[in-house]
């Protein structure tokens, strides 16, 4: 049991520390441990994880990437001009749209930084800007509401009414993040692609020298960050109802605190899907206890400062100068 | 001899080249193996032994022209894959392996590479690593990340991603260089094995009596040429130590007596539990103070208490005379002790840094003008100085350390804490991949270092290398200091017979 656990001691810390946070709210604010509540937390976060575990595989892969968010309202507003244009279209066109649209944009960061061999931040900084830049000149900032019925519609996978008349249920969009995550689970754990991207990340001149195609590793971790941006984009607006520009411009930073909370190493070849998820539960309950318990915002943005800076100084220590003992042996 | 027909071959090279830049670091190099041989490719830091290798194995591509065969096959453009399939293996000297992986996914890890789609099994992964393991006669904690593992577990864990494959041709970049002694007669042992059923062994070390005792056949290299290729029977060190570096390196025993010298350092009853206990010796200014043992014998230990990295249990250190107890490395290099560490590609180097930054890191304040910016010219004449006294092989000041051939990088090490300019300098196995010509050098500057005064403290478990440039020899084993000798009065294979005892 100790052997299965120990590559998730990270984890098992975020894990242990978030039941505390659990069992702390569920006293002191009632309707934390509400079903309402915790469904609602749930759809809540659905984007976020999305997002969360695209941005995983890149890490893992040695980069970062900065430019998700705004390459979901990319996405959005041209698979919206689009679907609009081919007379409305339906779920799947929905998911081809916007799912292809977000591979191009990631395989753009991809060619930037491998063919130009600049570094994966300054490219995606860049994207960043230029996407976002792009978006407000041709939609002059303005949101888009006429969208399709299929977009639009309200879809549950689960519903239940209590005794007081309230409604508990959980979206779509949930069911697309668990579709998500297992893919990525199933990419980065189980497949050889994935261990390659662990391997590139982790080492890149050991990898280029066992033969990893170093060009292939980049532009499926960023592909894959561009198709989970798709994606999210795509939920997004089933949840919002309306494609707003510049909606969810600012909310990257906050996924990669999530992430890297999760026990991501910046700097690749480390991190899981489980601590992804605590990562982005972590930040999630933080914000809707502080809520609950009507603490001001800001606090919230303190807290997740902190947090990443303990988790930070606590797990890495194995990047400091710790003199390692020799084996006595003779 | 009659030339053999092709199939015999395990590996033939005709008029190779390679350049980096301005290095030409294989010019037109000529090099066969045959099938079940063990042949040794010799040669001073930098003369290409790592870029023959790479060359063949597909991760540089040489220049046109050259002839590359494996197994009587011509091959032209070949990938790291290609040359797996075909039954290449390597043991890189950097070990090129993944930190954050655990030891099973390490030595399983080619199999993984391809872009064909496969699913990872990892319960086959353990059990084929497992199985390598057991063939080379270590047990080992499969789960355990590699960075948690001392270098020379790294090293076995190399060794055995290199044997998972069946290959019939292994390259083995320096496998010897962390490892204990048992480690490496085991090892040597496989290489017979392996080569009795057939497999081809390129073996590349700068143990030359090593090097003798397993090879067949040398090829020596010197400066990117072919100088040429010899038999191992009736080859003596000193010979091949010519061949490689063009001129003859004699040894003798340089030990002096230094009665009135001031006393630098001394240690009085210093214990630490489970590493050392009961340690007391002194060293004094202008004195190069042998300290030889098995692996594992407490030495790299002792030498951390001395810097600072982990505190003593019980005992006392003076300094100069003064009451000596650092609390970090910090400490111990403001009063002026330095130290050259065993483990240079973790705790030594910055690699992406260039070659001059790394020489000057420990002197940033030094070279520091009225302005408070770093002077350009002093920084430069510095790392001038060092790069000259030391003979390191680099292209630029400018080029990245992860440029330079092993060895050389050690002796970068080196330059940066001699620019320290320290009172007392600790060499722990400073010549670990070090070349026969540089290590002659090296100690060349130890001794001139000693004669100005400096006291050095020179860890080695090779015997011949504290016989012949210390002026005493502390023998410890166990954790405890068993015995002082005068190099004087002793010979290298008593020595030996004590220690190996
Ligand atoms: N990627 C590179 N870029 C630039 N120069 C390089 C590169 N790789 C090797 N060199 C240079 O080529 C020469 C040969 O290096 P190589 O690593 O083959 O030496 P080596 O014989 O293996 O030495 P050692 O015994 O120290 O390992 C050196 O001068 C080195 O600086
Ligand atoms: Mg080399």
């Amino acid at each position: 049991m100790r052997d299965l656990l120990r590559p998730y001691k990270i984890e098992l810390r975020l894990a242990v520390v978030l039941a505390l946070i659990c069992i702390a709210l569920a006293v002191a604010a009632p309707q934390f441990a509400t079903l309402p509540n915790l469904t609602s937390l749930l759809n809540n976060s659905a984007v976020n994880l999305i997002w969360a575990v695209g941005l995983l595989v890149v890490l893992i892969a040695g980069g970062i990437d900065i430019s998700f968010a705004v390459a979901s309202s990319v996405v959005q507003y041209i698979a919206a001009k689009l679907l609009i244009s081919v007379g409305g279209g339906n779920w799947l066109l929905g998911f081809l749209f916007c799912g292809s649209l977000g591979i191009l944009l990631g395989l753009l960061n991809a060619w930037l930084i491998h063919g130009f061999r600049i570094i994966s931040i300054v490219v995606t900084i860049a994207t960043f800007n230029a996407f976002f830049g792009l978006l407000m000149f041709f939609s002059g900032g303005r949101n888009i509401y006429d969208l399709p019925d299929w977009w639009t519609a309200r879809i549950f996978i689960f519903e239940y009414e209590n005794a007081q008349g309230i409604w508990s249920e959980l979206t779509l969009s949930v069911a697309v993040m668990i579709g998500c995550v297992i893919a990525t689970w199933a990419l980065i754990q189980r497949s050889n692609i994935g261990r390659q991207l662990y391997a590139f990340g982790d080492n890149p001149e050991g990898a280029r020298r066992a033969g990893v195609n170093i060009a292939v590793m980049q532009g499926v971790a960023f592909g894959w960050m561009g198709l989970m941006a798709g994606i999210a984009g795509l939920c997004q607006v089933n949840i919002v109802k309306e494609v707003v520009p510049n909606a969810l411009y600012g909310r990257e930073l906050e996924v990669l605190a999530a992430v890297v909370l999760g026990g991501a190493r910046l700097g690749g070849g480390k991190g899981t899907i489980l601590g992804c998820i605590l990562g982005v539960m972590f930040v999630a309950i933080t914000q809707n206890g502080l809520n609950l318990l009507g603490v001001s915002p800001f606090a919230f943005q303190m807290i997740i400062g902190a947090a990443i800076l303990i988790a930070i100084s606590t797990s890495n220590i194995d990047l400091s100068l710790r003199p390692r003992r020799k084996e006595a042996r003779s | 001899m009659t030339p053999a027909p092709a199939e015999q071959f395990a590996l033939r090279l005709h008029k190779v080249s390679k350049a980096f830049g301005g290095v030409q670091a294989l010019n037109q190099v000529d090099f066969e193996v045959r099938a079940g041989e063990v042949h040794c490719l010799a040669g001073e830091n930098g003369c290409g032994k790592s870029t023959l290798i790479k060359v063949v194995t597909g991760v540089h591509q040489p220049e046109q022209a050259g002839l590359i065969e494996l197994f009587g096959e011509a091959v032209d453009r070949i990938t790291p894959v290609q040359a797996r399939q075909r039954g290449v293996s390597v043991i890189w000297q950097d070990l090129a392996l993944f930190p954050h992986m655990s030891v099973a996914e390490n030595i399983a890890f080619d199999d993984l590479v391809g872009l064909r789609p496969q699913s990872v099994r990892y319960r086959e992964m353990v059990e084929r690593s497992g199985e390598v393991l057991s063939r080379l006669g270590v047990t080992m904690d499969l789960a355990a990340p590699l960075n948690d593992l001392p270098i020379a577990q790294r090293q076995v864990v190399a060794i055995a991603r290199a044997l998972m494959n069946d290959a019939r041709l292994i390259f083995m970049d320096e496998p010897t260089a962390s490892l204990t002694q048992s480690e490496t007669d085991r090892l040597l042992d496989i290489v017979r094995k392996l080569s009795a059923a057939g497999v081809a062994i390129v073996f590349v070390s700068h143990r030359l009596a090593e090097v003798l005792d397993i090879a067949e056949r040398v090829t020596v290299v010197r400066d990117g040429n072919l100088v040429g290729v010899y038999p191992t029977e009736g080859m003596t060190q000193a010979r091949l130590g010519e061949l490689m570096t063009g001129h003859l390196i004699e040894h003798e025993v340089v030990a002096r007596d230094l009665p009135d010298a001031d006393v630098v350092f001394e240690a009085k009853g210093l214990s630490r539990q489970g590493e050392f206990a009961d340690v007391s010796f002194d060293i004094r200014a202008g004195e190069v103070l042998g300290l030889t043992g098995l692996i594992g014998a407490g030495r790299t230990e002792l030498a951390h208490v001395m810097m600072g990295l982990r505190p003593a249990d019980t005992g006392e250190m003076r300094l100069e005379g003064a009451s000596y107890r650092p609390g970090s490395i910090r400490d111990a290099i403001k009063r002026g002790l330095a130290y050259v560490s065993e483990d240079r590609l973790s705790l030594g180097l910055l690699q992406k840094q260039s070659i001059a930054d790394n020489t000057v890191i420990s002197i940033l304040q030094k070279l520091t003008t009225a302005t408070g910016l770093i002077s350009d010219r002093d920084k430069a004449a510095t790392v001038n100085h060092w790069i000259r006294e030391l003979g390191v092989k680099i292209g630029s000041p400018e080029d990245a350390i992860s440029t330079l051939s092993g060895g050389n990088q050690q002796k970068v090490v080196l330059a940066k804490w001699l620019a320290t300019e320290p009172r007392l300098l600790i060499l722990d196995s400073p010549t670990v991949g070090v070349d026969v010509g540089a290590r002659a050098g090296i100690f060349r500057i130890v001794r001139t270092l000693a004669e100005e005064g400096l006291a050095i403290l020179l860890i080695s478990d090779e015997v011949t290398e504290v016989m012949y440039h210390s002026d005493r020899i502390l023998h410890m084993a166990d954790g405890r200091i068993r015995q002082t000798y005068d190099p004087r009065d002793i010979t290298v294979p008593q020595l030996e017979e004590r220690i190996y005892a």
